[in-house]
């Protein structure tokens, strides 16, 4: 029998705190898609992802109704394009990015993942090219998002390929700058990446996924934040295991969801993501958590090891509650998509020093922050490089999704629109990386890559 | 199958009564009724069989949050399953 306490308490999670789902994400494979004639292939991409994720959205729009429980965003993940295409030039694959944009639109997913390459240890010619579209890709579409992941703890970083992700980035800020250099936002450079992430921008079907898979990405700082404040000045060890009992509720939700959505599309459940995933809304915010375990502001001293905390709690709440973890799992500390995290920054109390700082422990990188238009490119490697030996020394996933954003300087506020938030520009050190960068080649694999 | 069907909202005459009337025309049948007044607000929990009802449940959570909005009232319809999922292991 239901107990009318639980009853409530979910109610009040769903209703009060902003507990939902963040994203059903299907992910496709496009292997056989492949081919040398670009038409041919784009019409075969066209088709398979319309006809395989036809009933997404209803399906999504029909548990959403089933549990009461919102499902924010229904998305697809494709195999990583540079996969199907060796032969093609950087137009040609301008031409996937356009097919892979209308298939979304005429599906009403509001993005598509996948749009990239995995280069951790070199580059082919496909890859290549696919890397000089990415801005043109961007800037020509709505939908698509582009990753690639540039350095693995077996692997170490390529540099080469970060020098590259460095001109991508500065090239996609500039062709986009009419919409506050918003094709940024749409592209994540990787160490580390998981191949059946859910979320966004990061999100592909990765290599060794099957077919067809249905991926579920679970959210919750809200809950999380409320049954902190609830629980009043009791130790962190006793914090820890509300945050534990918390996220597996939060987890769930998720698992049931991925079975339904799972059974009703007759697509293989993959994973779920226990990510905290912060949204604008007040209420909804991962930096409200940390201040709620007692940080006087987000940024604080303390800010990493709460942080910490609250990350391994996290998974080993979520790990129990359901049948297959995977993605990026942990919290995420995206700046602009946070609102305690937009007034720390805004306050001067979160700088992007303390950020990478917290990047070392918790699920993803320096996330949706905003940065001025004129650094070069060399300083933004520079960026990159930092996170991304983070990600390679300690094993775990890291990434960077900064926006130069031209025209704007440091303080400027920047209102990226939607789930996507606002941002202030943070300033960036003015000196420079350019020689370390020109050197180019490889950072060998860490000794502990040498497990074998 | 079950749902759990919850009312809030300002007490007045006749909410149950509009709650089960709804119910009865979709065959639905109510098992537990859990309802309290604290002052002029008013609670109600709702554990209702789905297996006879009428239609899709979709229409029915349809159905029922109009009719919380006709009445002033907030009603949320939901499967059990997901209370189920939540709190036992």
């Amino acid at each position: 029998m239901l107990n009318t306490q639980d009853i409530i308490e979910t109610i009040n999670m769903i209703r009060e705190e902003n507990l939902d789902i963040r994203t059903v994400t299907m992910g496709i494979s496009l292997i056989d898609c492949a081919g040398d004639d670009i038409d041919a292939v784009c019409g075969r991409i066209y088709d398979k992802i319309t006809s395989r994720a036809a009933r997404l959205v209803p399906v999504a729009n029909d548990i959403e109704k089933q549990y009461g429980i919102p499902i924010v965003n229904r998305r697809i993940s494709v195999t990583p394009v540079s996969l199907i295409g060796g032969r093609f030039s950087p137009e040609d694959y301008i031409k996937i990015a356009k097919t892979l944009d209308r298939a979304a639109a005429d599906l009403g997913v509001n993005f598509i993942g996948g749009y990239g390459a995995l280069v951790q240890k070199g580059s082919t010619r496909g890859e290549d090219a696919l890397i000089e579209s990415i801005p043109y890709a961007l800037a020509s579409t709505e939908r698509v998002c582009s990753s690639v992941n540039v350095a693995s703890t077996k692997a170490g970083i390529n540099m080469d390929a970060i020098r590259k992700m460095g001109d991508v980035i500065k090239k996609t800020s500039e062709l986009t700058k009419d919409n506050v250099s918003f094709g940024c936002a749409k592209i994540v450079v990787f160490a580390n990446v998981p191949e059946d992430n859910p979320f966004m921008a990061g999100a592909f079907h990765g290599v060794t996924e099957p077919e067809t898979v249905i991926n579920v990405g679970v959210s919750g700082p809200g809950t999380v934040a409320s049954a902190i404040a609830r629980a009043g000045d009791c130790s962190l060890s006793e914090l820890a295991e509300i945050v534990k009992r918390t996220a597996f509720k939060i987890t769930r939700v998720g698992q049931l969801v991925a079975a339904e959505a799972s059974s009703r599309l007759g697509v293989p459940a993959g994973i779920v993501d226990l990510s905290l995933a912060p949204t604008p809304a007040v209420g909804d915010s991962v930096a409200y958590i940390l201040e709620n375990m007692g940080l006087e502001t987000c940024g604080c001293p303390g800010t990493t090891a709460c942080l910490a905390l609250l990350n391994d709690a996290v998974k080993k709440g979520g790990v129990m509650a359901s049948s297959s973890v995977g993605g990026l799992s942990g919290a995420f500390i995206p700046v602009s998509e946070d609102a305690g995290m937009i007034a720390a920054a805004r306050s001067g109390a979160l700088t992007l020093q303390k950020l990478e700082a917290m990047t070392a422990v918790c699920s993803v990188g320096l996330d949706m922050i905003a940065i001025p238009g004129d650094p070069s490119a060399d300083t933004i490697c520079g960026i990159i490089a930092d996170e991304m030996a983070i990600g390679v020394q300690t094993c775990k996933t890291t990434a960077v999704r900064v926006i130069p954003a031209v025209g704007y300087d440091v303080g400027d506020g920047i209102n990226f629109g939607g789930l996507f938030g606002s941002a202030p520009v943070m300033p960036v050190s003015k000196l420079s990386p350019a020689k370390f960068i020109a050197r180019g080649g490889r950072i060998p694999a860490p000794i502990h890559s040498l497990k074998n | 199958m079950k749902a759990v069907i919850t009312v809030t909202g300002k007490d007045a005459v006749g909410i149950i009564a509009r709650v089960a009337d709804k119910c009865s025309e979709k065959s639905v049948n109510i098992i537990d009724i859990s309802q309290s007044v604290i002052r002029d607000y008013f609670a109600m929990i709702m554990l209702v069989d789905i297996d006879r009802l009428v239609g899709s449940f979709g229409d029915f959570v349809d159905d029922m949050t109009k009719l919380g909005e006709e009445a002033g009232l907030v009603i949320s319809t939901m499967h059990e399953d997901i209370f189920n999922s939540m709190h036992r292991i």
